[in-house]
């Protein structure tokens, strides 16, 4: 019996051994260092583990592909506990990142602004060695929804008209909405507007839209980048006091990245706005197609690949 | 180890207790689900496995269908049925007792075909119709293995029922969700606790119901 735990042990020392070894951005990280201080070649595209991300990963990907530089692919990284040490440490070259939560990330006591304050204090943020370049128009970030009808039926265009609608509001939303400062208490305090909340645990998934369509909830917290908004004709009631920190769409880049790899990924910026994600998005959803040929997808029909 | 203290501390607090969505108000939510669920599934589930435990009939039916059933993911269950009745306590419910109905009905038919067939003989001989058998005889003396179906159907449904969240509805789940969403580990592991404590509770009343059972009827 003794021997027979022994045994087991030992191959559990092998198995995590073996594991420890196998750990694919380690070999990567020299790889990507050596190339890429000679001869600027080759370098890492990371992204996290939601589609759209990845998709925007992918157009990087392939945008510098197009310009000579060899990209290894690291997509699908769970958490920014976890990839942010890769890019700090350089096993990461870029990274599509969104301002606000990667400010959060960083200096979590931040003070909320508007796209470019954020941005600026995000640069600000950013440790040695890694920079934001220019955020895209295009934002992921939670957003105020109603029905087209019950906007037009309440005349409400921004967060703020949803204090004079003359009935008890329930908003449909993670339950995370109860303590977070975009949430039930910011909107109280900022805007004046008291909302019961529903909690739906799918972060504005089918079961969140369905609340707000079948009128179960009157508002949704439903991410602006979201095709699920326009097909459904709903309205994004406008943050005039910018509560929601802004998340616009911004490359997160390395010291490895050389300036033509920069101005590659600042073309790609210069064009992505809010119905350039929204389609991008929509598009992997109905087709269901990789993230590789939804980036093929859309670069050509921006004209942007040869 | 940090954690622990900390959620052991949420949950000496009085004030987390209190409010309509302290942790008092929780529990009776959840404990209503549960009974809730068990209520339905025991309606549905007992007179199906007596009926197959008396007869013997579309036994292989029972065993197979509910061991499938026991295969469903119950958070996509829940999920499923969303899309289908919204957001609010029909889906959970749905899913709860689909979670229960395996249990009461296995233990249901297992319970009458558990009583000695010479005992059934002895009771047809004396002139006992066949719902006299059923009821006078082979569901109290069933009735141990029927509990104990229900018991573990208890088990599973209040374990599950944090799930209710999900999908807007309240229990215990609600301050689990919470704490998951704001990495608030103490609240999320004092909830858990909770559901624990509630667990325990209800398994030991089922264990004393089950034992003054067995006094009543002689077997020790």
């Amino acid at each position: 019996m003794k021997r027979m735990s022994a045994a087991a042990a030992g191959l559990t020392v092998l198995a995590l051994s073996a594991c420890g070894g196998g750990d694919p951005l380690e070999t990567d990280d020299d790889g990507a260092e050596d190339t890429a201080a000679e001869n600027g070649g080759a370098l890492t595209v990371g992204s996290q583990q939601y589609y759209s991300n990845t998709v925007l990963a992918e157009i990087y990907a392939q945008v510098l592909e197009q310009e000579g530089y060899e990209i290894q692919r690291e997509y699908e990284i769970g958490q920014r506990e976890v990839y942010i040490p890769e890019l700090e440490s350089g096993a990461i070259d870029v990274f599509p990142e969104y301002t606000g939560n990667l400010l959060d990330y960083f200096d979590p006591e931040n003070e909320p602004g508007d796209a470019e304050e954020v941005h600026a204090a995000l640069g600000e943020a950013l440790p040695e060695g890694l920079e934001a370049l220019d955020y895209a128009e295009a934002t992921d970030q939670d957003s105020y929804v109603v029905t087209e009808e019950f906007a037009q039926e309440h005349d409400l265009q921004t967060v703020g008209d949803l204090a004079e609608v003359e009935q008890d509001l329930r908003i449909a939303a993670n339950s995370e909405f109860e303590t977070r400062p975009y949430g039930i208490e910011g909107l109280a305090e900022t805007y004046g507007v008291e909302l019961e909340l529903v909690p739906v645990e799918d972060s504005g998934g089918p079961l969140t839209l369905g609340a707000l369509l079948d009128g179960e909830v009157e508002v949704a917290n439903i991410y602006s980048a979201d095709p699920a908004i326009e097909d459904n004709d709903l309205v994004i009631l406008e943050d005039t006091e910018s509560l929601v920190l802004p998340q616009n769409v911004v490359p997160i880049v390395s010291d490895n990245v050389d300036e033509a790899a920069r101005e590659a990924l600042l073309q790609v910026q210069a064009v992505l706005d809010q119905q350039q994600l929204l389609d991008i998005n929509s598009h992997s959803q109905t087709t269901q197609d990789s993230p590789g040929d939804v980036a093929q997808w859309w670069l050509e029909e921006q004209g942007m690949l040869d | 180890m940090n954690h622990l203290m900390e959620a052991v501390s949420v949950l000496l607090d009085p004030d987390a207790w209190s409010g309509p969505s302290g942790f008092g108000a929780r529990m009776l939510e959840h404990l209503w689900y549960t009974g809730l669920a068990l209520l339905i599934s025991a309606a549905l589930a007992l007179p199906v496995g007596l009926l197959v435990g008396h007869t013997g009939r579309w036994r292989a039916l029972a065993v197979i269908s509910s061991g499938m059933v026991r295969a469903l993911p119950t958070l996509g269950v829940i999920t499923l049925a969303a899309l289908f009745v919204g957001i609010g306590l029909t889906a959970p419910m749905i899913a709860f007792v689909v979670l229960a109905i395996p249990s009461i009905l296995a233990g249901a038919y297992a319970g009458v075909e558990s009583v000695n067939p010479a005992t059934k003989d002895a009771a047809t001989a004396q002139g006992m119709s066949g719902w006299q058998v059923l009821l006078r005889v082979e569901i109290p003396l069933g009735l141990p293995l029927i509990i104990g179906g229900l018991r573990n159907a208890t088990l599973q449904v209040v374990a599950t029922a944090t799930l209710a969240a999900y999908v807007g509805a309240g229990g215990l789940g609600r301050q689990l969700f919470l704490g998951l969403r704001t990495q608030d580990y103490p609240l999320m592991l004092a909830a858990s606790l909770a559901v624990i404590l509630l667990a325990i509770v209800l398994d030991a009343l089922f264990e004393l119901s089950q034992r003054l059972l067995r006094r009543r009827m002689g077997v020790v």
